[in-house]
């Protein structure tokens, strides 16, 4: 394929839709002409270059989007040209955002696409805080509830600019779903964890005494041979010669159970956990999140989670492995939820207090009333009043000043003694 | 949903970036989750827990100390490795001594179903627990992890018993040399 320029005449089917309200449009959306410039001026960031940011970038270049940018941590593998359509075979070993950026902003003209070479986690709150609109196309369960956990965590309830929508596309062989968070509003991804269906394990004793079937003897190398006979050696499933090792071991164990169809192949596919990747789902499940992005900035119609409909769907599944089969539901917000069932609220504390005057003021408080609560920060464990070892190690904190363990607006997490409420704080230190 | 954003130009959001932004750590979903877990974990006389650094709750050793069944007497203790995952992910346990029972091999690795094909994110760190005291109480030939030992459970209760008390005072089993367990 060449890279000849072609003309985004989509623009007189978007002048279109954003001029003419539709019978669902909200009456307070502002639509005309300027919603264009609107959409042109929007930041909104891709995450994930692989195969749903592949189509995530191509459609919202065409549909009006102009700063788009985009972050992804992986290098082009020759198996990723099959549905990755913005990679060419010479592309192979290169950044993924980088070869995609240039390649949709040549095609496309007036599109400017910034790629970043490496993970979400290099960025802090104040890159993030530049955009409109996030979009998420990866491939794992960490990372989006990293990106969940940091989105819900910069709102900041007097600032509307601190509110990114975030939606989330996933594919897995011929199914998929899009769904969107407007965070603290919404269920968030954290409230969804439980959607997402454990990766099928075999029990450790058929591994080890009757294996029936090819991955079976993979994983008995993987788990159990490479942990006897290469103890101390860390596993790199990214290294020919590991995989290597682990296919000898594992076709020399179905050798003995007379079992057939271990390959090389197999092998990297069961230790790497790759499931099959269907381009076309790819294609229906980034055309839905691009759509979603178009009417969250647009307002043109109502979208996922629309703030106008309480009861709003938010998260839309696609099954297309029997027959053909999609769903729209609202995801309802959990109120225990870790991540955004409370947010981190500011909290005034006298610099000269210790973690017991502290602890025993947080019982006082109206709005807390947490007695014998359990506290620590991202690096500390503060104070654990169970289990026992645990309190004995964190009791010596108690006498300690708070300005001794925390640090200015530092983020903290309270928990109470049966583990049903969780509270965070930020505290403040002021000196009387 | 245009309402949320105030469409005023990009210097104001840098102004609020600058402001709210934040570079200090964050308390993880799974830090919470285990938090939560730990302070629910009904530990009983018969187990305790270690934090070998007192600050990663992620990683800790819990001991077992059977009180019934045909290995009370010894002493047993399980690595518990977490990680960001959690909940989604199970955690790693292993037991850290040699020992001779038909549901943990001789590197420690332990056949516990809710440790992998059955685990759930609604499980919690006392369920895990609960499972790995009833390993003890009840060892399980039908899922054998060291072979032998489910060999012998199967076909000569008594005699079980009589090279699980060997084996956890440090004697041989088979020709197979265990750790000293007991108290």
């Amino acid at each position: 394929m060449g890279t000849r320029p072609i003309h985004n005449d989509g623009k007189e089917h978007l002048k279109r839709i954003v001029t003419r309200p539709g019978p669902f449009t909200s009456s307070a959306a502002a639509l005309g002409l300027e919603t264009l410039e609107t959409l042109e001026r929007l930041k909104v960031l891709v995450i994930g270059a692989g195969g749903l940011g592949c189509e995530l970038l191509k459609n919202l270049a065409l549909s009006g989007f102009k700063d788009i940018h985009v972050i992804d941590m992986d290098i082009i593998d020759v198996s990723n040209l099959n549905r990755q359509f913005l990679f060419r075979h010479a592309d192979v070993g290169k950044p993924k955002c980088d070869v995609a950026a240039k390649f949709v902003e040549r095609r496309v003209p007036g599109v400017k696409i910034t790629p970043y070479y490496g993970k979400i986690q290099d960025k802090d709150e104040n890159y993030y805080m530049q955009f409109n609109v996030i979009i998420c196309g990866l491939d794992s369960i960490e990372a989006r509830r990293w990106i969940n956990a940091t989105v819900v965590g910069m709102v900041d309830e007097n600032n509307p600019d601190s509110y990114k929508p975030l939606i989330d596309g996933g594919t897995e062989g011929f199914k998929g779903q899009a769904k969107v968070v407007l965070p603290t509003m919404t269920s968030c991804l954290e409230c969804q964890l439980d959607m997402h269906a454990p990766r099928v394990q075999v029990p450790l004793c058929t591994l080890a005494t009757v294996p029936r079937q090819p991955e079976h003897c993979i994983e008995w190398a993987h788990i159990i041979a490479w942990e006897e006979e290469r103890k101390g050696d860390m596993l790199d499933t990214d290294d020919p010669d590991h995989i290597s090792w682990l296919y000898r071991r594992a076709l020399n164990r179905a050798q003995e159970f007379n079992i057939s169809g271990v390959t090389y192949s197999l092998t990297q596919g069961v230790v790497k956990n790759i499931i099959p990747a269907i381009a076309s789902t790819n294609a229906i499940v980034a055309a839905s999140c691009c759509n979603e992005a178009l009417k969250i900035a647009t307002a043109c119609n109502p979208c996922l989670g629309n703030l106008e409909d309480e009861e709003a769907n938010t998260y839309m599944m696609y099954t297309g492995d029997d027959g053909i089969y999609t769903f729209t539901f609202r995801h309802e917000k959990k109120d225990d939820c870790p991540v955004c069932g409370t947010l981190a609220k500011e909290l005034n504390v006298n610099e000269t207090n210790t973690l017991a005057e502290f602890l025993e003021d947080l019982a006082a408080r109206p709005e807390t009333q947490i007695k014998k609560p359990t506290i620590r920060t991202n690096d500390k464990s503060l104070y654990y009043p169970s289990p026992p070892s645990l309190e004995e190690q964190t009791r010596p904190n108690l006498l300690k000043r708070l300005t001794d363990l925390v640090e200015d607006g530092e983020e903290m997490a309270v928990t109470d003694s049966d583990g049903s409420i969780t509270f965070k704080f930020k505290l403040v230190f002021s000196s009387k | 949903m245009l309402k949320i954003w105030s469409m005023k130009q990009k210097q104001q959001q840098a102004e609020n970036a600058a402001a709210g932004g934040s570079k200090k750590k964050k308390i993880t979903a799974a830090q919470l989750r285990v938090q939560k877990d730990l302070s629910e974990l009904a530990l009983g006389s018969t187990m305790r827990t270690d934090f070998p650094d007192p600050d990663d709750i992620l990683n800790f050793i819990l001991t077992i100390d059977p009180d019934e069944g045909m290995y009370v007497g010894g002493r047993f203790s399980f690595s518990f490795a977490i990680n960001q995952n959690f909940p989604h992910d199970p955690p790693k346990v292993k037991c850290r001594e040699k020992i001779y029972h038909p549901n943990i091999d001789l590197e420690g690795n332990v056949c516990l179903n809710i440790l992998r094909e059955d685990w759930k994110p609604v499980l919690n760190l006392n369920a895990v627990i609960v499972g790995l005291q009833f390993l003890f109480l009840e060892p399980n030939a039908a899922d054998p992890l060291n072979k032998d030992a489910a060999e012998d459970l199967k076909t000569n209760r008594e005699s079980f018993k009589r090279n699980v008390r060997a084996s956890m005072a440090g004697g041989q089993v088979r020709k197979e040399r265990f750790d000293k367990v007991t108290k």
